[in-house]
């Protein structure tokens, strides 16, 4: 059985960035509602009892396991969302991550306009991320509805989520406004610096 | 006689001018360098008509900023390039599934979308289909009920961004589809009848998570069943 990830914080905690009314919904109904459709999926096929990581893997870019996939990468990829925000992140990151951002990007500044343009550009659902390529080369890409940036050989340090859920009720259309305030108030660099390893 | 014909042809003139499109190019000097600009489509009826199933303020943000959006987009991006002066079915057919005009086609086929979507709704719509589209139905679908559940089912499966669809096949059978963001069904050779947007802006602000409750409301009460016959032809 897999379980709904509890917030690693207040759901009032992301405000007045990302609201309480907002985290209610997407954690509440839509990340629960990927546990709760995966779990009925899963029931008597080869997943059942096989890890997220396992399922997501298995059947990526099988059009035959297509909401099997979804729903798995889906709450891969909130799982991974809720730990990419924290209350008062944001600002520039220090150590290793900044040093890698800096090598990558030239500058911090660089690096923050180019997620920013990367996640706004993503037409229809999906989700921008910060990643190390094989090489230890950090870049920013994005993907669409449920895609996972590991199918591509990356490895994922920061993600932000742009389904439409996840600003309406706070940004409607303007969700280069959300983009710009998860980026400057609520990234975790703790939590990108230990995905960096 | 003489004043009043100039009157008419003035008024003929700034009608066509307020219309905005194909002709601007003729004897309006501001738009001589290039071909005019692809309109926003006004909203066939005012943006509270559709409440309570969708608010005034999701059909003002859905029409006034995501559809005008699309449209300004278009407007920038086909500057220079061969569809400038096009119009939009030309665009949308020119650029599907071809990787290097990808934003060319992603904001037509919204703009061709939306244009579309607000037409297959009307206040006081839903209900029963007219006789000779009602008579497709069964022939497609067995009964109208079928219909429904099956064209409900459809557009609320759409994963992600995209579109609910009724349409006819080649040979003028009728089939419920799904498209993903900004794709439309001619490229399938299928003609549209009518559409449900389910783009999550489309029913957020009204409906939050609870997509299906709009998409069943949409079609009892807001299908414009006049509009999907036009189109059967
Ligand atoms: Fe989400
Ligand atoms: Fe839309």
């Amino acid at each position: 059985m897999f379980t709904l990830m509890a917030l690693p914080y207040a759901n009032d905690a992301l405000a007045p960035i990302i609201t309480p009314n907002t985290i209610s919904f997407h954690h509440g109904k839509h990340h629960k509602t990927y546990v709760d459709n995966l779990n009925n999926l899963v029931k008597g096929t080869e997943f059942e009892g096989q890890s997220l990581e396992a399922i997501v893997t298995a059947t990526a870019g099988k059009a035959d396991k297509a909401p099997l996939f979804n729903n798995a990468a889906q709450i891969w990829n909130h799982d991974f969302y809720w730990n990419s925000l924290k209350p008062n992140g944001g600002g520039v990151p220090a150590g290793k991550v900044a040093d890698a951002i800096n090598a990558s990007f030239g500058s911090f500044d660089e690096f923050k306009k180019q997620m920013a343009t990367t996640t706004v550009g993503q037409f229809g659902s999906g989700w921008g991320w910060l990643v190390a390529d094989a090489a230890g080369k950090l870049k920013v890409v994005k993907t669409g509805n449920a895609e996972v940036p590991m199918t591509q050989g990356l490895k994922p340090l920061l993600t932000i989520d742009v389904w439409e859920h996840a600003y309406y009720l706070d940004y409607q259309n303007k969700r280069a406004d959300y983009v710009n305030a998860v980026i400057d108030k609520l990234l975790n660099w703790d939590f990108a610096a230990k995905n960096l390893g | 006689m003489q004043a009043n014909g100039s009157a008419i042809t003035r008024r003929h003139f700034l009608q066509s001018a307020a219309a905005g499109v194909a002709l601007a190019g003729i004897g309006a000097p501001a738009f001589v360098r290039g071909a005019a600009p692809l309109a926003h489509q006004p909203l066939p009826y005012a943006e509270g008509a559709l409440a309570p199933v969708i608010g005034a303020q999701t059909v003002g943000i859905h029409w006034g900023r995501h559809h005008k959006f699309y449209v300004d987009n278009l407007n920038k991006l086909v500057i220079g390039t061969p569809f400038e002066g096009q119009p939009l079915d030309k665009i949308v057919m020119g650029t599907a599934g071809k990787a290097d005009q990808q934003a060319l086609f992603n904001n037509a086929g919204q703009i061709w979308n939306h244009d579309f979507y607000w037409q297959s709704l009307k206040p006081g719509g839903g209900g029963k289909p007219p006789a000779k589209l009602a008579k497709k139905i069964d022939e497609a679908f067995g009964n109208f009920d079928e219909f429904r559940k099956q064209f409900a089912a459809m557009t609320v499966s759409q994963f992600g961004s995209g579109w609910g669809w009724l349409v006819a096949d080649g040979a003028g059978k009728l089939k419920v589809v799904k498209t993903a963001n900004a794709e439309v069904p001619m490229t399938q050779g299928l003609k549209p009848l009518v559409t449900i947007d389910v783009w999550e802006h489309a029913y957020y602000l009204d409906y939050q998570n609870k997509r299906a409750d709009y998409v069943n409301a949409l079609i009892d009460k807001l299908l414009n069943w006049e509009f999907a016959e036009k189109n059967l032809g």
